[in-house]
């Protein structure tokens, strides 16, 4: 029995949103009485955190506190449209809609306050702490809140905006082929290191580093649990998930979580990661969408590696020992493709 | 059919209920006490969303029949909470973005508390054992294993 050490790379470029029919997305936002700012949305929050960064768009667009802004996703029957949380698409698609929504309603809060300083829209700014004032005099200002009472109470006027965010449908071009289905690309690179038993067939990930380019990383934190979760789950479907498993017959297709193999947190490895800024010129402060990329180049990385370790080359996922041995037992032994320096 | 009586503490709470015969604990919990902070994942017993300590040990409650749990201590999330202040795991998973979907998260904090009850100052191969029988999707466990060391070491007083 010999335990080989393999290391694989893989890089991807992943387009964000599905651009063929245009995949709108809509967004509203009002304010609140009390100077408070509601964005509607139906785009869902699966936990990846299109709260956090919708609010946050919401937020620096408005020109007011974080704090100050809410997020409803409640319900795809009563908010404005979208066309869902899949291919990486909220923060690009929504983001963008909630920037055009927000950007109307700071115009009319601007309006608002301008009516009440009595100056020119033009001439007010926001101070992000909850404040509008005249540019070059920070004491002439007025209060969100007290803007937003004026418009309710006063001046009659709703603090509101609407926004929608559609890319114009890509057609192809009937003389060349020509088209563009993709505005906003994302970039990863991701190197695998791993270990093959050749009497078992069994391939042990080590180590992943990685480096992920997602445009800006509007909240790190998020960013950064995304892409190791999701780079994890690469793993796991590299290596252990299927419905479909290689035995003749699907009568012994796993049917539950004792029968559909995952790795546990005994199997998590170090994965070293760097997260690459390039902001993208059509998205939302230059974000893109780290969704499901993060799993994408784990798949390549982990197949490459394993051909690295013992020369065999899986075609067809996961890659299970029994592939591997057949693999090994095809080629007379293993063939280790030479030590990764 | 007859109902059963059963009597239990649920979080320094008496709780007396009837429950039907064969009945599980999760859904006693869920339904008949309505403590909604324990998750019905699988229902099987194979993902560990629903994990409560009984007599201070974790159990899958959806394996778990309500009747034998009478005249016993159980204890669900619903629970860790003293008022206004979070359990120190509660803050380390919230720092620690040991959430995504967070489905998991009721079962993995009560098995980290089991553990940490009985292990104060855990190694990382002890949290790992301690929530090998809870599933997460989301965070690649990584998160979720840092945020019981955070917590074990802020109990202990220890700079972290």
């Amino acid at each position: 029995m010999t335990i080989h050490k393999g290391r694989g790379f893989a890089c991807i470029n992943y387009p964000i949103g599905m651009n063929l029919g245009g995949d709108p997305s809509q967004a509203l936002v009002h304010s609140t009485p009390d100077g408070k700012f509601m964005v509607a949305l139906s785009s869902i929050d699966l936990g990846q955190g299109m709260k956090s960064v919708t609010r946050q768009i919401a937020s620096e667009t408005l020109g007011v506190p974080v704090e100050d802004v809410y997020v409803d996703t409640a319900d795809s029957d009563t908010g404005p449209h979208c066309m869902g949380s899949f291919a990486s698409r909220g923060t690009h698609r929504v983001g963008n809609a909630v920037i055009r929504a927000a950007a109307e309603a700071r115009k009319q809060m601007l309006d608002a306050a301008a009516e009440e300083l009595e100056v020119n829209a033009t001439d007010l700014e926001t101070d992000g702490a909850g404040s509008i004032h005249v540019k070059g005099a920070p004491s002439r200002s007025i209060t969100v809140a007290d803007t937003a009472i004026a418009a309710q109470f006063k001046q009659g006027r709703t603090l509101s905006g609407r926004g929608i965010f559609l890319i114009p449908p890509s057609d192809v071009d009937g003389e060349t082929g020509e088209m563009t289905p993709v505005t906003c690309f994302a970039h990863a690179a991701l190197v695998v290191d791993l270990e093959v038993d050749d009497e078992t067939g069994e391939v042990e990930v080590k180590e992943i580093n990685s480096a992920y380019e997602v445009g800006r990383a509007l909240n790190p934190k998020l960013v950064e649990q995304q892409l190791i979760g999701g780079a994890w789950m690469g793993v796991s479907h590299a290596l252990y998930e299927t419905t479909e498993p290689t035995y003749p017959e699907r009568d012994h297709r796993p049917v539950d979580f004792n029968t559909y193999l995952m790795p546990g947190p005994a199997e998590v490895v170090p994965h070293n990661l760097a997260i690459l800024e390039r902001p993208a010129e059509d998205a939302p402060y230059g974000g893109k969408g780290p969704g499901e990329m993060c799993a994408n180049p784990v798949l390549p990385a982990v197949a490459n590696a394993v051909y690295n370790a013992v020369g065999v080359r899986c075609d067809r996922l996961p890659i299970t020992p029994e592939k591997v041995l057949r693999g090994i037992r095809e080629n007379g032994g293993a063939r280790p493709q030479g030590t990764p320096s | 059919m007859a109902k059963t009586p059963v009597t239990f503490t649920l979080n320094d709470m008496e709780t007396a209920l009837f429950v039907d015969p064969g009945a599980n604990l999760n859904d006693v919990l869920r339904r008949g006490a309505g403590d909604l902070t324990t998750k019905n994942g699988c229902g099987q017993g194979t993902c560990g969303a629903c994990t409560v300590l009984i007599d201070g040990v974790p159990h899958l409650s959806c394996l778990t029949l309500a009747e034998s749990t009478e005249g016993r201590r159980i204890d669900t999330t619903g629970g860790l909470a003293g008022g206004p202040e979070l359990h120190p795991l509660q803050t380390a998973f919230m720092e620690g973005f040991a959430a995504q979907c967070g489905f998991c998260t009721a079962g993995m904090l009560m098995a980290a508390k089991a553990l940490l009850d009985k292990t104060p100052n855990p190694t990382r191969e002890d949290v790992v054992e301690a929530i090998s029988g809870n599933l997460c999707r989301c965070t690649g466990y990584e998160p979720i294993i840092d945020a019981i060391l955070t917590a074990a070491a802020r109990m202990q007083g220890r700079a972290v």
